[in-house]
């Protein structure tokens, strides 16, 4: 992408006018899923919107309530040779299709032994922050970051969003491309350009800690770190884009030079996706760092329904906000 | 409602029966290698669902897709699976069609139509849903056959499946290869309706049950379900009454299942019964039915040798093809 058309926009918009231009560019990309199209409003959110009408029924289709087959579909259309973006209404109904997630769009490159491939993009949504409960708005990517043969990417602005849905389609191989709810309709500034999968982005540059996250704990940390700052403490935050293959380069450069790290995400603390690449910083800059990684993450429970239950819940800029102090102290 | 199937003529006959023998012959050698224990893997013998693929596949070309599951060496067989990469994927070699990675449950050739083999039962629908779409988006009037068994017929997946792909008017072909068993467990115990084809209606498609042992029936069946399905006029359930003679997975016991009926089966093997059929009609002599026999266990001696004399793949498989590119 050589245009350097910068213009603000949505997420929404952002992933409207990737899977705009991708559908125009290339006859074998389709959508599908629940209330793509627009007879049913273009999604949920308006995320499709527009599409059906200018690509047709044949390539958009707006699907029962059926979540495997619709993984499924996407799966067979791809093994067929065309570059289905499946959209899964949110990530919990995303637990619907795990077989066809894992068990198939993950694995059939190697079950097949490269004869086989599946060039799909699921998308799905999520996040807390709207009392929708604990079956409505989990962070799941530690499930699939386990999982061999899928990638992972979160975007947390509409730049990446862009960039990394483009990426994303001309991949070949499965890609889960997790929305964030509570920042869909923040308007930035958008260059248009694809984003490579599994390159960080260094989103602001500091030198006394590294702050590592994806998604809305970007927003959330960027503020923590312009606060800071003022009292002279000098945080850097990197954005994952990709969560799964991470970007262990950025990353460790970064805590390399800082020697102070924390990794943050809204999913539950334990077992995720921080203590994996807490414990890499751990065995690669063992010796090298000023204190020791930490964590932050949601409570070890359901993601609850009352508002102050759910804002205790999930990691705020004031939990960031401490356990940057209790790294520096 | 058999009289208005089309029939096979005496070439296509000979054809399913080629076909059916290839699949009996190759799994009596495969049971034969890993008694002597020179194969060792998981085993879902198709003895006995000879007939079914080979009916279906005469009416399909090699670029017509199916997908089918771990008990599916026959539906592979039958559309034509190359014998050599076949051998050397069950014996784990590097040779193997999938490199040695996937194995008897996940054998693939897609240069043959055969896209994907699933080791969960009722996956192989959804997926073959998707490669309808594919076919028809190609619009060359290709169709997508899913393989599954009648304990498949339970799981949402057939149901979210026959309904996208009726909605959508999907060229699909469902073939329900009812062996009476779902693993150990009857169908008095999964199910209260006779017929699962009696699904179909739910969905607004026509469903079938035939005696998917008798050639003329199940060619008949397949042809009429392929013809709609390459008219652009939709998906068709059939659903093929047949019988296992190898259990669930090669070695069990067999003790849930009923003496009597297995006897009654036995008498009714498909793969006699043809042959005694096509030298009493004079479609072909006792040692020209030898002879084709003779052959396909020298071809199943030349694959086997070559498998076992084949190099096992080396530990960086295991970096390769998880992704496109090479794991660092």
């Amino acid at each position: 992408m050589t245009e350097a058309t910068t213009q603000k926009m949505t997420v929404i918009e952002a992933i409207n006018l990737a899977l705009h231009e991708a559908m125009e560019a290339d006859p074998k990309v389709l959508v599908l899923g629940e209330e793509v199209g627009d007879e049913q409003e273009g999604g949920v959110m308006g995320v499709t919107k527009g599409l059906s009408t200018k690509f047709g029924k044949d390539r958009v289709k707006s699907t029962p309530i059926s979540e495997q087959a619709i993984i499924g579909a996407a799966i067979g259309a791809s093994v067929g040779g065309y570059k289905p973006v499946a959209e899964i209404m949110l990530m919990n109904f995303v637990t619907v299709a795990m077989d066809m997630i894992t068990n198939h769009a993950a694995k059939l490159r190697f079950m097949s032994g490269g004869q086989t491939n599946v060039p799909i993009v699921i998308r799905t949504m999520t996040g807390a922050g709207f009392s929708t409960g604990g079956q409505h708005s989990d962070y799941l990517e530690a499930w699939f970051a386990h999982t061999a043969g899928i990638k992972v990417v979160a975007p947390s602005n509409p730049e990446d969003a862009y960039g990394l849905m483009r990426a994303a389609i001309n991949d070949p191989d499965p890609v889960l491309f997790i929305e964030n709810l509570p920042t869909y309709w923040t308007p930035m500034p958008v260059n248009k350009q694809i984003v490579p999968i599994g390159k960080a982005r260094v989103s602001r540059e500091g030198s006394d800690v590294t702050v590592i996250g994806h998604s809305l704990m970007i927003v959330h940390a960027l503020g923590v770190a312009e606060k800071l700052a003022s009292e002279g403490i000098s945080v850097e935050v990197i954005d994952l884009r990709t969560i799964s293959p991470w970007d262990r380069e950025t990353v460790l450069a970064s805590a390399r030079k800082t020697g102070r790290a924390l990794v943050v995400h809204e999913a539950v603390k334990q077992f995720g996706i921080g203590a994996e690449i807490a414990s890499v910083i751990n065995e690669e800059l063992w010796g090298q760092l000023k204190a020791p990684v930490k964590r932050l993450g949601a409570a070890f429970a359901p993601v609850p329904f009352s508002k102050p239950l759910e804002t205790a819940f999930v990691p705020q800029p004031a939990d960031i906000e401490s356990a940057i102090r209790v790294l520096m102290a | 409602m058999t009289t208005n199937y089309p029939k096979p003529d005496n070439a296509t006959l000979l054809e399913i029966f080629r076909k059916a023998s290839l699949i009996k012959l190759n799994d009596e050698r495969i049971i034969k290698q890993m008694m002597s224990g020179k194969l060792v893997m998981p085993y879902y013998s198709p003895r006995g669902q000879e007939i079914i693929p080979s009916a279906i596949s005469v009416n399909l070309a090699d670029d017509d897709y199916i997908c089918t599951i771990y008990r599916g060496i026959h539906d592979m067989l039958a559309k034509g699976f190359p014998l050599g990469e076949l051998w050397a994927e069950l014996a784990g070699k590097v040779t193997g069609t999938c490199k040695g990675k996937g194995g008897p449950m996940h054998l693939t050739c897609p240069e043959k139509g055969m896209m994907v083999t699933t080791g969960i039962v009722g996956s192989s629908m959804p997926i073959a849903t998707g490669l309808g779409w594919a076919a028809k988006l190609d619009g060359k009037n290709r169709v997508s056959v899913a393989n599954f068994g009648d304990g498949a017929a339970n799981i949402g997946a057939f149901h979210e499946s026959l309904n996208m792909a009726a909605l959508w008017k999907l060229p699909v072909i469902f073939v329900c290869q009812n062996n009476l068993y779902a693993e150990h467990t009857s169908q008095a115990y999964s199910r209260v309706i006779e017929k699962i084809s009696d699904r179909a209606a739910a969905y607004g498609m026509p469903g079938v049950t035939v005696n998917g042992n008798d050639p003329d029936e199940m060619y008949g069946a397949a042809k009429v379900a392929i013809d709609r399905a390459r008219a652009g006029e939709g998906p068709t359930l059939i659903e093929a009454m047949s019988f296992r003679f190898n259990g669930h997975l090669l070695g069990e016991a067999g003790h849930y299942m009923d003496k009597e009926l297995y006897a009654e089966a036995q008498k009714k093997d498909p793969m006699p019964i043809l042959r005694a059929r096509l030298i009493s009609e004079g479609i072909v002599s006792e040692e020209e039915v030898a002879a084709i026999e003779a052959d396909i266990n020298r071809q199943i001696d030349e694959a086997l040798a070559a498998a076992l004399a084949a190099d096992f793949p080396e530990a960086a498989e295991l970096k390769r093809d998880v992704f496109a590119e090479e794991i660092a």
